[in-house]
Parts: C-alpha cells; sequence; structure tokens
C-alpha cells in the first residue's frame, strides 16, 4: 500500500444520474491516488455499473463534475481525450469478429499507432496474458475464460491510466475464474494501473484492493480499508453485505506446523494453512461452524479457537437463529431454535464461541506480488 | 412433353453457345440491378445505422415503416416512379421514362427499403455494450459506427444480397418504366415475359435458368452467411 501515491489521479464531485425521476447514482464526492485499486462491492443494482460508465463517460447525461489529474474533463480536456487515458473492461468479453491480435490492437488502431509499435505492444500484451499462440486464431473459437483474457490483454494494450473492469470474472467458472485472477493481479500490481473493480464477490475485493467500496441504492455506503469495512462496517446495510459469514482481517505474528495465529483486534487466532509472517490475511468464518456454549471452566476439545464474547444481537433466520457475538470483533453464528432455548441464549448474555482452527477460510491479500 | 423438352435442349444451346442476344440481355440485367443495390446500399447502410443507433420519439414507427418498405410492391412502385417521370409529371422534365435511368431509379426504390431494413436489424442485433467498449477504447463517434458496421459486415452482405435478388428478379417496375425496348431496356424478366407471350419458349427458358442460377447462387450464399457463427 506504500505504493498508493496521494495524488489524485481521478476525482469525482458530487455526481449524479437520474433517470425518470429515480435517482441511480448519488456521489457527493470521490477521488482516487494513482496506482491505488479500489473496489466496488455490492449487490445488484446498486449502481457499480452505472458509476463505472459514468466515471468512463459512456453514460450521459449526468450532473457533476470529474477531474482527470487536477483538469477537468470537458473544461481543461475534452471527453475523447480523457476516454484514452482509460480502458473498461466489461463482462462480457465484447470482443470483434477478427483475430485475437487484430483485437488486441483494436484500441492501438483507433489511435492511429504504427504498424511497427503496435504489433511490439500486441505481442507483449499477449504473452503477458498467456495467448501468444492463439495470436492467429478467430475470437469466435475462443472459450470464455480466452476470450476474457484477449479483452484484458486488449485494455492493458493502450497502457491505460485507469483501468475499469465491469464484473469481469462474474461469468467465467470458478476454476477459469481463479487462474485469471492468479494472472491479472500481478500485472496490476508490476503495472502500477490504478484500477476500479466492480464485483459482488467480496473475496474477490479482498484479495485485491487497497480500498473498498460497498454501494447500495447508488450511494456509497461506506469507504475504506478492507480492513475498516470487513472489521467495522458502518451500517446494517454493509453489514448484512460483508457479513454473511465473519470475516477479519489480521497480521500473521506465529507460525506452527500448519497452522499460523493472526492477531485480530488484539486476539489471537489460529488458523489452518500456511502464510509469511507479517502478511495480512483474511479469516473467513462461516455461522455454522461456530459453536455456542454457556460452560466457561475450559473442558477439553479439538477446537483451536476459543473467545468469550457477549451477544449483541438476536435474529430469526429461516429454520435457524443468527447470533451477533462481540469478541473484541464482530463473529456472527447460527445456531438453532432448541439450542437456544436450552441455552437459554437472550442479548447481552456472556457466552464462548468455540471454531476449530480448519474451519476458516483463508484468503492471502496480493501483498506477496507487491515485490515486484 | 416435347415442348419442354425441346425447349430445355435449344436453351442449353443458346447458353452454351453464349447466344449475343441472351448474354445482352443478362449484362444489362447485371448492371441494372447492379447499380441500383449499390446505390441502395449507400443509402440504405448509412440511413438504417444512423436509424438504429439514434434515440428519438418515434424511432419504432419509422423502423415498423421500413419494415414495411421491405415488401413493397415493385408494380405499385412503377406506377408511381411512372407518374413522377411522365412529361407533366414532377421529374418529367429529366426525360428519362423508359430509359434504363429510370429502371436504375425504380429498382433502387425497392431495394432500399430491404437493405435499409436489414441494416437496421443487423446493427440493433449487435450486443448494447459493444457500442460502449468501442467508446471505451478511444473511439471518435465516427469510428465507432465505422467498426459496427464492420461488426454487422456479414449480415450487412446478406441484406445486400437480398436487395439485389429482389430487383433482378422483378419484372413489374421494369416494363413499366423501362418500356422493354430491344437492346436497350429488355432485362432478363421483361424478355422472359414477353418470349413467353410469343411462344418462344426456348429463349424464355434459357432466359429464366439464368435467372435460376443467379438467385440459387444468392440465396446461397446468403445462407451460408447467416450459418456463421458469432464471436463471444
Amino acid at each position: 500500500m506504500n505504493m498508493v501515491e496521494h495524488v489524485p489521479i481521478l476525482e469525482a464531485k458530487n455526481l449524479e444520474v437520474k433517470r425518470g425521476g429515480t435517482i441511480l447514482l448519488n456521489i457527493p464526492s470521490l477521488s482516487i491516488g494513482k496506482g491505488e485499486i479500489l473496489a466496488l462491492i455490492g449487490p445488484n443494482g446498486a449502481g457499480k455499473t452505472t458509476f463505472l460508465q459514468t466515471l468512463s463517460y459512456l453514460l450521459q447525461p449526468f450532473q457533476g463534475e470529474i477531474f482527470f489529474r487536477g483538469k477537468k474533463v470537458e473544461t481543461h480536456i475534452s471527453v475523447l481525450e480523457y476516454r484514452r487515458k482509460l480502458a473498461m473492461v466489461f463482462q462480457d468479453p465484447l470482443l470483434f469478429d477478427t483475430t485475437v491480435f487484430n483485437n488486441v490492437a483494436s484500441g492501438l488502431k483507433i489511435r492511429g499507432m504504427k504498424k511497427k509499435e503496435m504489433e511490439a505492444r500486441v505481442i507483449e500484451q499477449l504473452d503477458r496474458f498467456g495467448m501468444s499462440h492463439l495470436s492467429h486464431r478467430s475470437a469466435k473459437t475462443l472459450s470464455g475464460g480466452e476470450a476474457q483474457r484477449a479483452s484484458l490483454a486488449r485494455a492493458f494494450a493502450i497502457q491505460p491510466e485507469i483501468l475499469l473492469l465491469d464484473e469481469p470474472f462474474a461469468s467465467l467458472d470458478p476454476p477459469t475464474r481463479e487462474s485469471l485472477i492468479e494472472d491479472l493481479e500481478p500485472i496490476l500490481y508490476r503495472t502500477r494501473t490504478t484500477a476500479i473493480f466492480a464485483t459482488h464477490d467480496r473475496l474477490e475485493a479482498l484479495s485485491f484492493s487497497d480500498r473498498i467500496a460497498v454501494m447500495n441504492n447508488g450511494m456509497i455506503q461506506q469507504i475504506g480499508s478492507p480492513e475498516e469495512v470487513m472489521n467495522h462496517p458502518i451500517d446494517e446495510f454493509v453489514a448484512s453485505f460483508v457479513g454473511v459469514e465473519t470475516i477479519l482481517t489480521g497480521k500473521v505474528i506465529k507460525k506452527n506446523a500448519g497452522t499460523f495465529f493472526a492477531s485480530i483486534e488484539g486476539q489471537e487466532i489460529e488458523a489452518a494453512g500456511d502464510a509469511h509472517l507479517g502478511e495480512t490475511v483474511f479469516l473467513c468464518i462461516r455461522p455454522e461452524n461456530v459453536t455456542l456454549s454457556t460452560q466457561f471452566h475450559r473442558e477439553a476439545t479439538s477446537a483451536r479457537n476459543v473467545f468469550t464474547g457477549r451477544i449483541l444481537k438476536i435474529a430469526p433466520l429461516g429454520p435457524y437463529q443468527k447470533v451477533q457475538l462481540g469478541c473484541g470483533f464482530p463473529l456472527v453464528a447460527y445456531v438453532t431454535n432448541h439450542s437456544l432455548e436450552e441455552l437459554s441464549l437472550t442479548e447481552g448474555k456472556e457466552v464462548r464461541a468455540s471454531f476449530k482452527a480448519t474451519a476458516i477460510h483463508v484468503v492471502r491479500k496480493g501483498e506477496s506480488w507487491k515485490g515486484f | 412433353m416435347d415442348l419442354i423438352l425441346e425447349g430445355i435442349k435449344k436453351a442449353f444451346w443458346l447458353l452454351i453457345t453464349l447466344d449475343p442476344e441472351v448474354m445482352e440481355i443478362t449484362f444489362l440485367s447485371l448492371q441494372i440491378s447492379g447499380t441500383a443495390t449499390l446505390i441502395s446500399l449507400l443509402i440504405g447502410v448509412s440511413t438504417g445505422t444512423l436509424i438504429a443507433l439514434s434515440m428519438f420519439p418515434g424511432k419504432k414507427i419509422v423502423a415498423s415503416l421500413v419494415n414495411t418498405g421491405m415488401g413493397l410492391p415493385p408494380v405499385v412502385v412503377g406506377l408511381f416512379v411512372t407518374i413522377f417521370l411522365w412529361r407533366n409529371g414532377p421529374l418529367g422534365f429529366l426525360g428519362i421514362l423508359y430509359t434504363p435511368t429510370a429502371m436504375i431509379l425504380a429498382q433502387a426504390v425497392i431495394a432500399t427499403p430491404i437493405v435499409m431494413g436489414i441494416t437496421l436489424a443487423a446493427i440493433q442485433h449487435l450486443p448494447q455494450k459493444l457500442r460502449l467498449q468501442i467508446l471505451a477504447l478511444g473511439a471518435t463517434r465516427f469510428q465507432m459506427v465505422w467498426i459496427l458496421v464492420k461488426e454487422a459486415k456479414l449480415p450487412l452482405l446478406a441484406g445486400v444480397m437480398a436487395g439485389f435478388g429482389g430487383v433482378i428478379s422483378e419484372v413489374g417496375a421494369s416494363i413499366m418504366v423501362g418500356g422493354n425496348i430491344k437492346g436497350y431496356s429488355r432485362v432478363l424478366t421483361t424478355a422472359t415475359v414477353m418470349e413467353t407471350s410469343r411462344g418462344n419458349f426456348d429463349i424464355a427458358i434459357a432466359l429464366g435458368i439464368i435467372l435460376l442460377v443467379l438467385a440459387f447462387s444468392i440465396n446461397f450464399i446468403i445462407t451460408q452467411i447467416q450459418q456463421r457463427e458469432r464471436p463471444r
């Protein structure tokens, strides 16, 4: 994160998009530093696409002002000039009916680049995205993952100053998505491209971004570091959106054989897996894996993590009860109605919560790549 | 039966020996219909693209008018072109009635809505976001339109073929505004009508075969185009 310079490359002020009386987007102010990666998360219809399209002047008309490196778009630089600093990748690859090579070259051709220079750039990108062997194939014959790769290569070929990604992995199957993300991450960091990417996948947002903006109803509900947003959701909506499962952020402080300890809000959680010392990790704990108990003398248990906490809220959720706990960090547990009665759980009561080290899904941030 | 067999035999003879009259009629047909198609291509593709890409009230009505125009009865076109070009008509001063130029005009009027309608559908059929993607790649408006037309080139080609197929096999308007003058404005269809009415089945069949071959080739190409897949 030390690579993020705090000179805003992009600033938006009082953005508002209205269609037929409904406000689709309302962003009083947002600024993005050079090299920063901002994730926009939110449910479908939250305004993520509208926001990206407004930022790229693809959705007009709108109210408000956009500044690129302090220069006001339309006044100090033209829309075309500004748009040529950006690249956008959509959910669908939207390739042209020609070869992969020509597709990757298309942005450069539009800019009237000389053939030799263009060829070198295209070859570089094809190589970077592992597509050199597909160069002369027709775009029609590509698989979904290959097509999206070509689309990303096309965007990177123009060496954009800002990259806008609108759920670029949403229509790919999980293995394809993972391999594409694995390739994209180091490229983003290495090229230090400023990026804004929309997703409804929280884990995708975590592994990628410097900041997360949670959107709903065309507005940014909360914006901050992944730690802030995940550990301290500002309101009910953000909490419910980011908190289907508990996601905690911490630094790795100790390592054991096969497990490591992460420090979260002053407490230690042991998780199975591997991570470097000092690395920031995200620990995802599913509510069904959290066991509650009212026995406070320490009985033998295989659960490596036992915490004492207070019940903040109990809400019915289908056949279960959703119990929100505060144990120095937020934790959510599901219990059956039967257990709720047997343990006579009520809001404000103190309980012990436990979960196994193996029940934690560990998401590692792209930290290791930043060294490039 | 004899009549048909004899006719077919003689027709093939006329074709194999490249009978000058048959050849002349064929070339004139290709020339007139080709020119008319070219005109319809220029007007149809540009206007069709414009309608497809712009948003205005009544767009649906315009689109249905264009689609109705795709089925314009040639005789009605012939009637109105004749009236316009008639000595006392609004365009009578041009003095082009009963000339190949008048035939080109009438055929262009028939083919233009066909090309326009297919262009409209082809451009609208492209993914909505493709336009945004092209602009996001830094294209000017003009570059965007040009890339879209190129993306729709296959259906557009089919549109051109359909337009050409429509006018080369059309007879009503051609006879009305061209007059079927020997060696001047006589084309495949008008000649077929005349030779048949005279009982010259051999030459009529020969002309018919040429028309069929042309129609078949056009439809074959259109089918090939339509069977192709679109990229993702």
